[in-house]
């Protein structure tokens, strides 16, 4: 398939692609460091992963294949759009499958499968800095970043336990970036946190309204917030997925009617569909 | 005795308006330095100045750590003047309001100065904030309230626990007694009576009540127009007035 004419590849221009490519290696040289770039207006409103789409349209290559998730699923309105977007301006394969995707844009998961060294994965993030709600002080965050001063994060999370027992943070949970750099790892649920953890694929943050990216090289260390006798925990849960059964993965809580009746499914549709092929499609009782 | 602070020739002034002028003085560990005078005569410009607060124009602030070493503060990097008012040094407001954090517990506020400095033990640093709420007088079981939910005295007595909690060697005051009455002020003179006593510590107190500094201070500062009019023992300096500003300072205190 080739790309509509009147676009350029990728929709911005190359001057801009350009621009985004130096923000992009600069992140990746300072893990976790907030970099500005001169976001653009894109053809539909913030919110909606104008971050994430100028960082895929600023790496994607011909040869690239595309993979589109919104809280884990393919068959989202925003994953829809955006894989359908970049068909139009880029002409590149898409597809469904994390193992097949070379450059994979996400909303709120990280694919259950794990991911492979080549691969890089772009993040759409709402807001980049972690610190925003304890100061809404852009000139002091910056400080505290370039200081290392990272005591008010932690004075939340004493808080959390105080007063419910545990770091209710249950989203966009703060990590650690190579020792050094406090982050934001955009809205995915603390479930996913680990998953950051000396990952072979390179990782990107796209922010359009903020303008801010930022990255995590492959292989580096990221280590989410929490006290010594208070040990970082992810979601468990004591159902299975209805479709495949998995007891591993993310699930989401569907409501079914009115009655209080509700099924619990995999977040990650993907990885759902492939394990249902693998045979393990048998229904569960809960 | 060795100095624990040394302030020499520091000079501020806000545009032509000298705040400061030439201000000399040495602290030494387990003392308590008083600097009085009226309002505008640049008593809080110093000790804003010495907390790194503001920029000085000129002049040295050395410090002694514990280690022997010595340190000119003004000239220290931003981090570890940050440290050192975390760790070693400590500043309390005037009003508590600036000094603590509002939407957090006192166990937190107490928290956030151990956190600052790495501490990352949820039971011990609750443990440490209970230890210093008693010291302070603060009843143990409000340490998960706010400090809206505290009297005036109490969010002070806080402040100073807040502080303590690093066991810093130096703190400085700006006016610690101001809006509380006078019950609630004689509570807190006793308690940093006492832990000045008990903890070694040195203070720096900036008031406009001679009540305040013939209890607590040894030494006294008057300062008046941006610069020191007369230093001393503080019962020679109010006993026997030489200037004739401090003379004025001096009679026009109310003795009941």
């Amino acid at each position: 398939m080739s790309n509509e004419t009147g676009y350029n590849f990728g929709y911005l221009d190359e001057q801009t692609k350009r621009s985004i490519r130096r923000a992009i290696l600069k992140a990746i040289a300072i893990p976790g460091h907030q970099i500005p770039f001169s976001s653009r207006e894109m053809p539909m409103s913030y919110g909606w992963g104008t971050g994430g789409i100028q960082v895929t349209a600023s790496v994607i290559g011909q040869n690239d294949v595309l993979k589109v998730i919104d809280q884990g699923a393919d068959d989202t309105s925003n994953a829809v759009n955006i894989r359908r977007f970049f068909r139009k301006v880029c002409g590149v394969a898409t597809t469904e499958k994390t193992a097949q995707a070379t450059l994979i844009q996400t909303r709120h998961r990280i694919p259950e499968t794990p991911l492979k060294a080549g691969q890089t994965i772009v993040y759409q993030v709402p807001i980049p800095e972690p610190l925003q709600w304890l100061q809404p002080s852009t000139r002091e965050t910056k400080k505290m970043h370039a200081l290392e001063d990272y005591g008010a994060m932690y004075v939340k999370l004493y808080e959390d336990i105080t007063k419910y027992g545990h770091i209710a943070t249950s989203y966009d949970y703060p990590v650690m970036v190579h020792d050094r750099y406090l982050m934001s790892p955009s809205p995915i649920p603390r479930f996913d946190n680990p998953k950051m953890n000396m990952n072979p694929a390179l990782q990107l943050f796209g922010a359009g309204r903020e303008k801010r990216i930022y990255a995590v090289p492959p292989y580096t260390k990221v280590e989410s917030l929490d006290f010594a006798d208070y040990p970082f925990t992810v979601e468990r849960w004591d159902k299975a997925c209805e479709f495949c059964g998995s007891r591993t993965s993310y699930l989401d809580e569907v409501v079914l009617d009115d009655a209080g009746k509700r099924m619990w499914i995999c977040s990650d549709t993907d990885y759902c569909r492939e394990s249902q092929e693998a045979g393990n499609g048998t229904f569960v009782e809960n | 005795m060795e100095h624990l602070l040394k302030i020499n020739q520091l000079s501020k002034s806000y545009g032509g308006i000298s705040a400061c002028e030439d201000i000399y003085f040495d602290l030494y560990p387990g003392q308590v330095l008083g600097i009085v005078g009226e309002s505008g005569s640049g008593k809080s410009t110093l000790l804003n100045a010495i907390a790194g607060h503001l920029a000085v124009d000129s002049g040295e602030i050395i410090y002694l750590d514990p280690q022997g070493n010595t340190h000119i503060v003004n000239q220290l990097p931003e981090i570890k003047r940050r440290w050192l008012m975390r760790t070693e040094w400590g500043f309390v407001q005037q009003n508590p309001r600036n000094g603590l954090l509002m939407k957090v517990s006192a166990g937190g506020n107490i928290a956030s100065r151990l956190l600052d400095v790495g501490q990352r033990h949820y039971g011990q640093i609750r443990d440490t904030a209970t230890h210093w709420l008693e010291q302070v007088e603060i009843d143990p079981k409000r340490i998960d309230d706010l400090p809206g939910t505290f009297s005036g005295g109490m969010q002070q007595r806080l402040q100073l626990a807040r502080v303590l909690v690093t066991q810093p060697r130096l703190i400085l005051m700006d006016e610690p007694t101001g809006g509380l009455d006078v019950s609630v002020q004689a509570r807190l003179l006793d308690l940093l009576r006492s832990l000045v006593r008990n903890f070694h510590l040195s203070l720096i107190i900036v008031t406009h009540d001679i009540g305040v500094v013939r209890l607590l201070s040894h030494r006294l500062i008057v300062m008046q127009k941006g610069k020191v009019v007369e230093s001393g023992l503080t019962d020679q300096v109010l006993d026997d007035p030489q200037h004739p500003y401090t003379q004025l300072l001096v009679s026009a205190t109310l003795t009941p």
